[in-house]
């Protein structure tokens, strides 16, 4: 009766581990690039810009100094930022719920239609798709105190155009009648993809509990049914919103006497125009420290859209 | 039962149809002026077409005023390479976070996560910084660089990957494929729909990205679409809005253009974003 | 729950026809449902039985023809008005509200106004908290007899398919309509949960008294619980009847294949021109009218078939092949291959005792005998309908 001869346990092990950890180490080298790519991008500027808003950095400057939290101190105070911060959320409060809600309109009738469905979906989704500072400068010249078709319009009434873009009362909100002119289609499509996925039988259901009427259906199983749906757009939309730069950059350049000035305008403005590196870090940090509760926000959207029973 | 659907059917296209002309007004009133002569331009109003056909006039004065072509060529150039190094990095990245885990996994994947709220005018300033010690600035790497690491691709990519069946990766490895060609000969192909639609979110995206650029660009010769109707506009200062106008359709057209061909896949590209 | 059959008449369909594009999905269809009767619309998929029901509800209009309930015409009222209820396949609940809600949601549409109803505006309402109150106690009554009053503050997403089951039913019944339409309601749930469903649903019926017409395409929950069975395909009623009825006595061969189960052997014969059939070398009187040569079927039910055991081992009689016996426990199914031209296939169903006296007696053995008893035999015309000959006398020992 021979004892089995145990085989030498090294062996088992390696060959059963082996291709475990080979795998494991194929898919550091694999993930290696983006490691290193998310480190450089993301994680070591990040770090920079921390260290950067603590001191009085100025491009070209001799000397730095450390300054603490001065910068921070500084902005809270200075007015051209708070007036950006200011105006940024005046934007997000015209924008927001007009791109929202007629995104919602657009999207429950393009829903209901049939044969136009397609053309509208067209029409709703061109400007989505245009270059926004082209586009920008069409509706300059569409708002053009004298040329413009508006004017032609208003003159036909006997009415004068008011200056859109060089009066200060007036500048932000047509800087956003254009941002909700490019989010209505953005949001519709969106929109209509959480129409289409509430179940047909739910409003059979309805019209046979008796809600068949437009207000019941849409009470009863439309907008309860949207509901993830909708938060997730308002908050993508915020989001848009809040990072508006394109139309200040090519209009208004932050006037007229900072009426346009918005956050990112003006952190552009002190980092490389005036090259206050230092302070726009500062400013910099302030503007993620708002993204990134948006951005929370926008998880929390998603995350009840997609787990919605 | 019957006028009073009637009605409401007509109150419906009534109001997307005026919705319509809001959203089409400035491409119609674009056109317009793009092919009407001067006088016209300033003395016309409203028409649905120009009285005289100005031809192509205004459009090779906007070519001449600003390398507008140039600006579409370095459109292409900096969306196909971003686009290329996005797919090439982030690829084989899901597929490790999805199939492959190692030490570290759970940590990476957070930080995708995170970053993916990370808009680019945050790390813009130190990036600035270092581009500007490399005297890398006014170059196409400087350009595409910070957009190479797509954290939405390979979060989404991740996803996708994660629902490709197990069995089947498993029997091309007992079949002796290594996981480099497995993802590229089999995962891939699996995920066309996917990448389609990231591909078409990045380049729209790109397309007309407009602050970066701003920051790390002052040639014309190197300006991307925005960038260049930015500086076109500045060429074109005073009252030519002809070839305004001419520039900003030749600008915008190949976007325009290329959603009307492939709408469907448009759509779903862009419409990522929302899900980011 | 009192009685209530919404009258004399239950549910009359005249004439009823509804294409979508190009397919004609019903054609010309009457029906007539008794009051108080639980008639099922059993077919396979595709014969327009859902449509049919939901043509009765209003959810859908046909291109022809007239719905009456409960004696009045109801083609031009909407499906709230109609006085019915139903019960959807996928149940259809709300998923935002709680059980309590989607109970109640029938009664607040019909008792309360628009603005009663509307977010915010309806706490203006003063007789509205009187008639919620009425409200919840009838859900509660209902929740009760259904067994789900201690999920009432729950959302569906939080119940199981049987509890989700019942939820959709409750909303049916606080309606009290004189009507129950029902479109599959087993066929999401488990073989042993169908079961008990099963048997409560026939409970219910009994205890309401009102009128259900059920929708299924399976034979055995058909079979089980009807009053009476209209067995449709592809837009027409193939028979309307009892269960007994269509099985004993089927209408034509389409509907003597889809009832039963195994499903029954049909063989070629061929009218001997003397009222009789031949049957490969066996020659069976009938009595039918059919000329010489004319070609029909036969239909044999599995326990058509004996093993020549005891009082019947004379009478007509077939050879064949065992292919294979099955052991169902208490029964036996043989599958064989007569011997007949084509070696057509037939199944044998044995109780189990008979099975074992047959294996004792050897006459398992290839090639088997089988007797045709008289019972379960049928035989069809050329156009597939079923004859009045006489299987008993044909079948009867020469």
């Amino acid at each position: 009766m021979d004892a089995a001869v145990p085989l030498p346990r090294e062996s088992i092990t390696t060959r059963v581990l082996r291709p475990q950890r080979r795998r494991a180490l194929t898919g550091a080298a694999f993930a290696a690039p983006a490691t290193i790519l998310l480190a450089l991008i993301h994680v070591v500027p990040i770090f920079v810009l921390f260290a950067l808003s603590a001191t009085d950095y100025e491009l070209g400057a001799i000397a730095t100094r450390a300054v603490g939290l001065a910068n921070y101190e500084r902005a809270f105070a200075d007015p051209a930022f708070r007036r950006s911060l200011a105006n940024t959320f005046l934007y997000v409060a015209i924008v927001l719920p007009a791109s929202v809600l007629l995104g919602l309109l657009v999207a429950l009738l393009v829903h209901a239609r049939t044969r136009s469905r397609s053309l509208y979906e067209v029409i709703y989704f061109l400007p989505v798709t245009s270059t926004l500072i082209a586009m920008a400068t069409v509706w300059q010249f569409v708002l053009h105190p004298t040329l413009g078709p508006v004017a032609a319009v208003l003159r036909a009434f006997d009415r004068a155009t008011p200056s859109f873009l060089t009066e200060p009362a007036l500048v932000l909100p047509t800087l956003a009648f254009i941002g909700i002119w490019q989010l209505v289609g953005f949001n519709m499509v969106l929109f209509l993809a959480g129409l289409s996925t509430i179940p047909r039988d739910l409003y059979e259901a309805a019209a046979l509990d008796g809600a068949a009427g437009a207000v019941d259906r849409f009470l009863r199983v439309t907008w309860p049914m949207l509901g993830p749906t909708t938060m997730f757009v308002t908050v993508t939309s915020a989001i848009t919103a809040f990072k508006v730069f394109d139309t200040v950059a090519v209009l208004t350049q932050g006037g007229p006497m900072g009426a346009s000035s918005v956050v990112l305008y003006a952190i552009y403005l002190e980092a490389f125009q005036y090259f206050h590196l230092g302070y726009a870090a500062a400013l910099t940090v302030i503007f993620l420290a708002f993204v990134i509760v948006f951005a929370l926000a926008q998880a929390f959207a998603f995350d009840r859209r997609v787990h919605y029973a | 039962m019957r006028p009073g659907r009637l009605l409401a059917q007509l109150a419906a296209h009534a109001v997307l149809v005026a919705g319509g002309v809001a959203m089409v007004l400035p491409f119609w009133w674009m056109l317009l002026t793009a092919f009407r002569p001067a006088e016209e331009i300033f003395t016309g109003g409203i028409a649905l077409f120009p009285e005289r056909f100005h031809g192509l006039a205004n459009f090779e004065q906007a070519l001449t005023s600003a390398p507008l072509l140039r600006f579409m060529l370095n459109g292409v150039i900096v969306c196909a390479g971003i686009l290329v190094v996005q797919l090439a990095v982030a690829i084989p990245a899901a597929y490790a976070l999805a199939k492959l885990p190692f030490t570290g996994t759970r940590l990476l994947f957070g930080c995708v996560v995170g970053a993916i709220a990370i808009p680019i005018q945050v790390p813009a300033l130190p990036l600035y910084l270092a581009f500007a010690e490399l005297r890398l600035l006014n170059t196409y790497f400087a350009l595409m660089f910070p957009f190479f690491l797509s954290v939405f691709a390979i979060f989404l990519l991740r996803q996708v990957f994660k629902q490709y069946p197990d069995e089947i990766i498993q029997a091309a490895r007992l079949d002796g494929a290594g996981e480099f060609e497995i993802v590229w000969r089999f995962v891939v192909p699996a995920a066309a729909p996917a990448i389609a639609a990231f591909s078409i979110f990045s380049i729209v995206a790109h397309w007309n990205d407009l602050y970066w650029p701003l920051i790390v660009i002052t040639e014309t010769r190197l300006a991307p679409p925005p960038l260049g109707m930015l500086f076109f506009r500045d060429a074109e200062t005073g009252s030519n809005y002809g070839a305004l106008m001419a520039g900003a359709t030749m600008i915008t057209a190949p976007l325009v253009l290329a959603f009307l061909v492939a709408r469907r896949r448009f759509i779903q590209g862009i419409t990522m974003t929302g899900l980011k | 729950m009192t009685e209530r059959g919404g009258g004399a008449e239950g549910v009359r369909l005249s004439g009823i026809a509804k294409a979508f594009g190009a397919t004609q999905v019903i054609d010309g269809l009457d029906l007539a449902v008794r009051a108080g009767e639980f008639l099922t619309l059993l077919g396979p998929s595709g014969c327009g039985k859902s449509t049919l029901l939901r043509i009765i509800a209003g959810l859908e209009r046909p291109d022809r023809g007239t719905v009456a309930i409960a004696g009045r015409t109801v083609d031009h009222l909407p499906p709230a008005e109609r006085d019915v209820a139903m019960v959807f396949q996928s149940y259809a609940l709300y998923p935002h509200m709680t059980v309590a809600g989607n109970l109640a949601t029938p009664l607040e549409m019909r008792r309360l106004a628009l603005f009663e109803r509307l977010p915010l505006v309806k706490h203006l309402s003063p007789r509205r908290r009187r008639v919620m109150r009425g409200i919840l106690a009838e859900v509660c009554a209902v929740a009760e007899a259904l067994r789900i009053d201690h999920l009432l503050e729950r959302k569906p997403a939080q119940l199981s398919g049987g509890q989700r089951q019942r939820v959709a039913l409750g909303r049916a019944m606080v309606r009290r309509p004189s009507v129950f339409l029902m479109d599959e309601p087993l066929s999401n749930l488990d073989a042993a949960l169908r079961v008990e469903v099963r048997h409560e649903l026939a409970d219910l019926h009994a205890r309401l008294g009102t009128t259900f017409i059920y929708v299924t395409h399976d034979q055995l929950e058909a079979m089980t619980m009807s009053s009476r069975i209209a067995l449709m395909d592809r837009g027409r009623i193939l028979q309307l009847g009892t269960p007994e009825q269509l099985y004993d006595r089927p209408a034509s061969l389409a509907v003597a294949t889809f009832i039963g189960s195994p499903s029954l052997a049909v063989l070629e014969a061929v009218a001997d021109g003397a009222g009789g059939i031949r049957l490969g070398s066996l020659r069976l009187p009938f009595g039918h009218r059919f000329a010489s040569g004319t070609r029909l079927s036969l239909g044999i039910r599995p326990e058509a078939f004996a093993l020549p055991l005891g009082p019947e081992a004379d009478g007509p009689a077939l050879s064949a092949r065992l292919a294979r016996a099955e052991n169902l426990g208490a029964e036996w199914h043989l599958h064989v291959r007569l011997d007949l031209p084509g070696e057509p296939a037939a199944i044998v169903r044995l109780p189990a005792a008979e099975y074992a006296a047959a294996r004792a007696a050897g006459l398992l053995e290839d090639p088997l005998t089988l007797v045709l008893r008289s019972r379960g035999v049928h035989l069809f015309g050329p156009d597939g309908a079923r004859t009045a000959a006489d299987s008993a006398r044909a079948l009867a020992a020469e």
